[in-house]
Formats: C-alpha cells, structure tokens, sequence
C-alpha cells in the first residue's frame, strides 16, 4: 500500500540505500498506526525500537506492523531530533507497544506522550544517562568497538579500578540518595487499580512475587495489588537479568553476536542463531545452499520440542506437582541435548550457525541418531506424558478456564507463539511469511481456542508432535552437497542497510532488526523478545484471578529471563 | 564423596572390625555429617541454572552426594550456587539473601559469569564477579559448566568442608558477620563488604 499517497504531507517514502519503509512526521504517527490498523488490516505489531543516528543528530523510531493473515509487513519511521525526543505514544492504537516503549524510554531517552506509565524498564530509576545512546560509553569499557585494549598493558592497571562499586566516603550508608523506584511502581499499582475495595472496608494487599522465587522461572518479579485473595492489578518488573545484551552487541563484529544470541533464550540456542543469521543474510543477500538449509530446519525445530518439553514439566512444577513432571521432561531434554551437543560441541549454546551456511556438517551417525530419536522415542514419550498429564483432574482443575486472554486482546498484546495461538489466532511466521525451507513441508498450524494456561498447554503438545512430523520430513528430504555458501568468513562485508530477520522461535515471534553502516559492527542490533512482550499482558491475564493463579499463568507463558530482560 | 572416612586411620582397629566400628574426632564426624548433607539454595541466575537443574535431575542425579533437598528459602540452605550472570539491579537481593542464611554457610560461583563477568563482563548492569560482593568458596569455570563440572565442583566444596575445624570456625564467633546491603546509585552501586571482611582463604581454616 501506498501510505505516500495516503499522506501526501509527512509521509514520504525512506529512499537511502538498503533501507525501505515510510519516514513519517511525529505528528501523523497516530493517524498513519490508525490507517494501518483499521484500514489496512495491519493488526499486529511486532516490533517498535529505537535507533541513535549521531552523525545525523537524530533519534529514529522504527515500528515493524504486519498483517496475522501473512504476508509482508509494512515499516514505520519516526524521526525526532536528539535535543528533544519526543513522540505521540501508540499505546492506545497497539497496546503491544506499552513495555516496548518503556524500554525505548528506558535505554535511549526517548519520550512517549499518553503513556499510562512511562517509567524505566530494565534499569532502576536513577540510574543515569540512557545506555543505548551512541555517546555514552560504559565505565572502564569507552572502546567503540571490540577487542577492547589492554587492561593490564605492561602487567601495570591502566585506569580506574577495576570494580563494579564507586566507595564514597560513608561507604556503607550513602546518604542523600534513595531508590524511588518502589514507591513509583506501587503508586502506579494502586492508580490503576483505582479507589479501594467496596465491600468490606480493608486495604488493598501489595504483594511482591521474587525476584528470588521458585515459580519464577529466574529472577523475575511480580507486583501484585490484592484484595483478600483476587488480583486487583499487577505488574511485571524485570531488568533482573538485563546483561546489556544490546549495547555489547553493537561493538561486537557481526559473526562476533552469533554466540551471543545463544544467550538470550539459553533454552532455544540455534532458533536465536537461526533469527540473526537470517537478518543479516537478508542484508548480505546471500542464502546458504540446500543441505544447510534443512539441517537448520531440523536442528531449529529439536530446540522447538526441547524447549516445549521444559516449559510443560516446568508448569506443571509451578502448579505443584513438584519436579516428577519435570524429571520426565528433562530426561527427554537430555537425549536431544546429546544430539545437539555431537553436533555443535556444546549442550547449550550451541553457536552453529553462520552467515550462509553452517559452521561443520553433520555425520551419517549423527543423522540416524536424530532419526532413531524422533521416529521412535519421542512420539511415545510425548503419548506418555499427554496420559498422565492432559487428562489429569488436578491439571484440568488448575489449568481450565485461569488466565484468559481473549482474541482480541491477545492480538492487541502482540503476544506471539503459544500464547497468541492458544487465543484462536492461527499466527506462526513460519506460514505466515515462510522463511528457509519451512513451505515445502506438510504440518499444521498449532491453534487452539480456549484462551486460557490450558489450551497453551496443548498447544505446546501439539507443536512437538508438528515438529516432530518437519523433522521426518526433513530427514527424508535432506540433500548432500556443502553446508556453506563460499568461503567461511571471520569478516564477512554487510552491506549498509537495514533488515528485520524474525523467525517463529518456540516462545513466539523472534524478531532481530540489524542496521548495518558497512562497517564491521553492526550500528544498531535490536532483539524483538518474546518472552519480553507476551508479559505485557499478563496483567490482562490475571486480573479478577486469585494469587495463586498467577504462578500458572506465568508458567504457560514460559518466559525465559535471559531474553526477556536480555 | 571425598576420600575420607568416617573412621580416623590413625586409630589402629582390628581387621575384623573395620567398615563396622569408626573411633573418630569430633572435627572428623562433624565434617563427615555436614559435607554430606549440604541442601542448596534453589537459586537459578541465568543460563547456568538450567545446567543446575539438570544435575539436579536423574541423568546426574546429585542427591548422590546429600544435596538434592533444593531449599527455595535462604533461611533453610547452607549453599549457595550463584548460577549465571550478576547484575547490579540482582546485586542487593543476592546479598540479602546470603545475609538470610544461617551459618555455616557456602558460595559456589558456577560459571563465568559469577566468577569474573564472563561474556557480559562489559556490561554497564553487570558485576563482574560476585567475587565483588560475597567471599567464594568454590569457583567452577565454564559457560556453561557441564553438569559433570558443576558435581566437580560440589565435590571441591566438600574438600573446603572437610578441612574445616569447629575450634577455629568463624560462625561460632561473635562479632557481626553480615554484609551491608548495597544500594542501587546514580550509576554504580556501593562497595558492601569492608574491607576487613575475611576473604575466601581465610575462613576458618
Ligand atoms: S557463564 Fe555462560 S552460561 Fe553461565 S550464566 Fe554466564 S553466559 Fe550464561
């Protein structure tokens, strides 16, 4: 569609090379998101980021829209400028935009009017400066870009010390500086949350959930208002684990991030390798020849059901059947984990792929051990664990009818994968805009209807029998020939230009935006977590709910902390 | 599972009667009970938690060594495995949580990142080392460290254990042995130990 003509004033069309989209005026943003969201049937936003163009003087927010029935989607720009970065907020278009924004708040400063609640994301409030922005520099690392130089040249420090921890003169009681930031999150708790309970005349509850606590899947935390044992409103806080995965990334070469994406969903390795090679595949305009392609089908689509085999022992851990569920699942984990650790050399981070192909080929043995496993062992083992769980009272009981999130809303959430399909939208990247080899096999979309921790549960039953089912077919299919495009590169040349490469990871759409200026870093490296954006609507999930729900709820959602809070 | 057993071997026995009858020290039943007995803290940081969990899990199974009682709460654990990367927002929970528990108490650093920062080392939210905050006890190198490394690690933890006294022991000592919680700053946090808080070695050997 032609949003120029749409808008003939302050919408032109992004003509620098390598780079595609419309650069829209601060002031049109929210009739251009209305446009594509009522009109065009751009129901989905997938990504918002920020990019700090220094040279330029310029901030550009960059909003990545598509359509749940496939297809391309369609790029946003917003240009403000560095001195006063400020912009109309699309919460109340795309209410999937809400911690997005915060985190564009968060880490470069820019601000969002009509935000319901504008505060820091990841870092604490205090915290000074915005680290994303291309002029600041980290404490001890100011280097551009990687290798950093010596700390120790001549076995002599060079520097400041080495240490996290500034030691102001009253070293153990700072005085004249608190943390606000509580006060701020119960406050904006309570606000929401609007007057006090009516029929009795008691106080509202605040209850904290972690950051150190057994259902929390990491160090995750909760804010829950309560009234007695319902759930007024809630609130995720996260940053926990936020190991600045961004700002290290952009002073890293561009092969340099591929171990790093291990990192992020450290369950799902190659599924994070596979999304950022696509990217900046996409950017080089290259793709790797056939055989490569399907051993990353198949290797992708093994972290798929490891990753599902964990989250299902790991909810039904939560729900209180402590461990047993889970020691089953694992056992299964461990023979994949085998697999994956002949293949790559390692059992988690995998680090495999590479920009055009793969780093190794795999061996005949190694192929008929993939083939043993999902031809024989795992479709019984999931039969067995679907006997003894789906059918289960207890499972049922907890699990049915807890922590609906309607359609509509869902969508509106940008929630992504099982969450969304579990909400009766049929959405999955790899049909919806098939990337690889993924159209040439046979398998279903995974989607249930019932909207709630259950049918996500099913869900996530159902897509290890599909990927157990890709997998065959790979399998079958898989040709011989080199696993690389070329010569494998240390420095391959990305040319300048920008690219989102997303892919349907096992927690939902995993999205990277790469802008490269052809240098040997990339200028902006952006990761579109699923685990960060399902939690916006988590609250949705467990308001009018009991406390005790939301230890399910979070369970179905599967987070995982190392890339929701990356 | 160290070498050493219940039974002094400085103490002559009969043939007949070993493996049925041990003359021990007090030092020796004491540290035989506590290293084999040690209940973690259910604590996962990062990625290296999951390789915590798998060991924790029948593959490598390590209630092999009294240590599959996971406690979730500090008050009830001896041990604690700082699995993954420590950032300066984790910081102050972390210590109040080694604060929370009961002496005697351990801190394994399992992976690159709690000993030294490891890929993220860099990182303006990160520390580099929980080192910086806690004394450590065993370090396990590795990102993540295999399960196998993690049980290597454990079984160190048991010779730190072993060569401890209760004569010399600091926790049964007066004196403060907390650590003041840092807060969170402008940028950085707040150097929490002092400085005449006993390093690693020097614990009550
Ligand atoms: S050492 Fe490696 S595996 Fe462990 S937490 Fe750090 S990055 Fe993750």
């Amino acid at each position: 569609m032609n949003l120029g003509e749409r808008f003939p004033q302050g919408v032109v069309r992004d003509e620098r090379p390598g780079y595609s989209g419309w650069i829209v005026d601060s002031s049109l943003l929210p009739n251009v998101a209305q446009t594509l969201r009522r009109e065009e049937g751009f129901d989905y936003l997938s990504s918002v980021t920020g990019v700090d163009y220094l040279p330029e003087d310029l901030f550009e927010t960059v909003y990545h829209v598509y359509r749940t029935g496939g297809g391309p989607g369609e790029i946003i720009k917003v240009r403000t400028p560095r001195g006063r970065p400020v912009l109309p907020s699309l919460t109340s278009i795309y209410p999937g935009a809400e911690f997005q924004e915060r985190e564009i708040w968060d880490l470069f400063g820019i601000q969002f009017d009509g935000h319901p609640d504008l505060r820091r994301i990841l870092l604490w409030e205090g915290f000074s400066g915005h680290p994303l922005r291309k002029d600041w520099r980290e404490p001890m690392y100011e280097e551009e870009t990687k290798p950093f130089g010596a700390r120790w040249p001549e076995g002599r420090r060079n520097g400041p010390p080495d240490r996290a921890f500034t030691r102001p003169a009253d070293a153990l009681a700072p005085g004249g500086w608190e943390a606000d930031d509580d006060r701020a999150l119960y406050a904006a708790l309570e606000n929401e949350a609007g007057g006090r309970p009516e029929a009795l005349q008691t106080e509202f509850l605040m209850v904290n959930l972690g950051p150190q606590h057994p259902s929390t899947h990491g160090v995750f935390r909760v804010a829950a208002l309560l009234d007695g044992e319902t759930v007024v409103n809630l609130k995720p806080v996260m940053g926990y684990l936020h190991r600045c995965h961004e700002k290290i990334g952009e002073r890293n070469t561009f092969p340099g991030n591929i171990p790093f994406t291990d990192r992020l969903d450290y369950l799902t390795s190659l599924s994070n390798n596979f999304g950022y090679v696509l990217a900046v595949e996409t950017l080089m305009g290259i793709r790797p020849p056939e055989r490569a392609e399907y051993l990353r089908v198949i290797l992708a689509e093994l972290t798929r059901i490891v990753s599902h085999l964990w989250s299902i022992g790991f909810l039904l851990n939560d729900l209180g059947a402590f461990f047993t569920p889970a020691l089953y699942a694992i056992e299964e984990r461990e023979l994949v984990v085998d697999i994956f650790e002949a293949v790559t050399g390692s059992r988690m981070m995998c680090n495999f792929f590479r920009f055009g192909g793969l780093a190794r080929d795999i061996d005949a043995g190694t192929v008929e051990a993939i083939r043993a496993l999902v031809e024989e062992r795992l479709p019984g083992k999931v039969d067995q664990l679907d006997a003894y769980l789906t059918g289960n009272e207890i499972v049922q009981a907890r699990c049915a009818g807890v922590g609906i999130l309607p359609r509509e809303k869902a969508l509106a959430y940008s929630a992504a994968g099982p969450v969304l399909r579990a909400s009766g939208v049929p959405y999955d990247v790899r049909k919806a805009e098939p990337y690889s080899v993924y159209d040439r096999f046979e398998w279903d979309v995974a989607c249930r209807g019932g909207c709630d921790v259950y049918d996500r549960y099913l869900v996530r039953m159902d897509e290890i029998r599909q990927s157990i089912r890709i997998i065959r077919q790979a399998l079958r299919a898989l040709p011989a020939g080199p696993v690389q495009t070329g010569k494998p590169q240390f420095q391959p040349r990305v040319p300048p230009g920008e690219a989102y490469g997303r892919v349907e990871g096992p927690k939902g759409e995993l999205g990277f935006y790469v802008v490269s200026t052809g240098r040997p870093n990339p200028w902006r490296y952006h990761v579109r977590a699923p685990s960060f954006i399902n939690l916006t609507g988590m609250a949705e999930m467990c308001r009018g709910g009991k406390v005790a729900d939301v230890v399910a709820v979070l369970g179905s959602i599967d987070i995982i902390l190392g890339e929701t809070d990356r | 599972m160290t070498e050493e057993t219940l039974h002094d071997p400085q103490i002559p026995l009969p043939d007949n009667l070993l493996g049925r009858i041990a003359v021990t020290s007090i030092d020796r039943i004491y540290n035989w009970g506590r290293r084999n007995s040690v209940w973690p803290m259910m604590f996962g940081l990062a990625c290296c938690a999951i390789e915590m969990i798998c060991t924790q899990a029948s593959r490598f199974d390590k209630s092999r060594f009294g240590m599959e009682i996971m406690r979730p709460s500090p008050r009830q654990s001896d041990l604690l495995i700082i699995a993954g990367t420590v950032t300066k927002k984790m910081t102050p929970t972390i210590v109040r949580l080694y604060d929370q528990m009961a002496e005697p108490k351990y801190v394994i650093a399992m992976g690159a990142c709690a000993s030294g920062g490891g890929p993220f080392r860099e990182g303006y939210n990160v520390v580099p080392g929980i080192d910086q905050v806690l004394p450590v006890d065993v370090y396990i190198p590795g990102c993540p460290p295999t399960p196998q490394a993690l049980l290597n690690g454990l079984m160190e933890l048991q010779k730190v254990i072993s060569s401890q006294s209760w004569r010399t022991s600091p926790w049964y000592r007066r004196g403060p042995r907390e650590i003041p919680v840092p807060q969170l700053g402008p940028d950085l946090v707040v150097e929490p130990r002092p400085q005449n808080f006993p390093k690693t070695k020097e614990r009550g050997t």
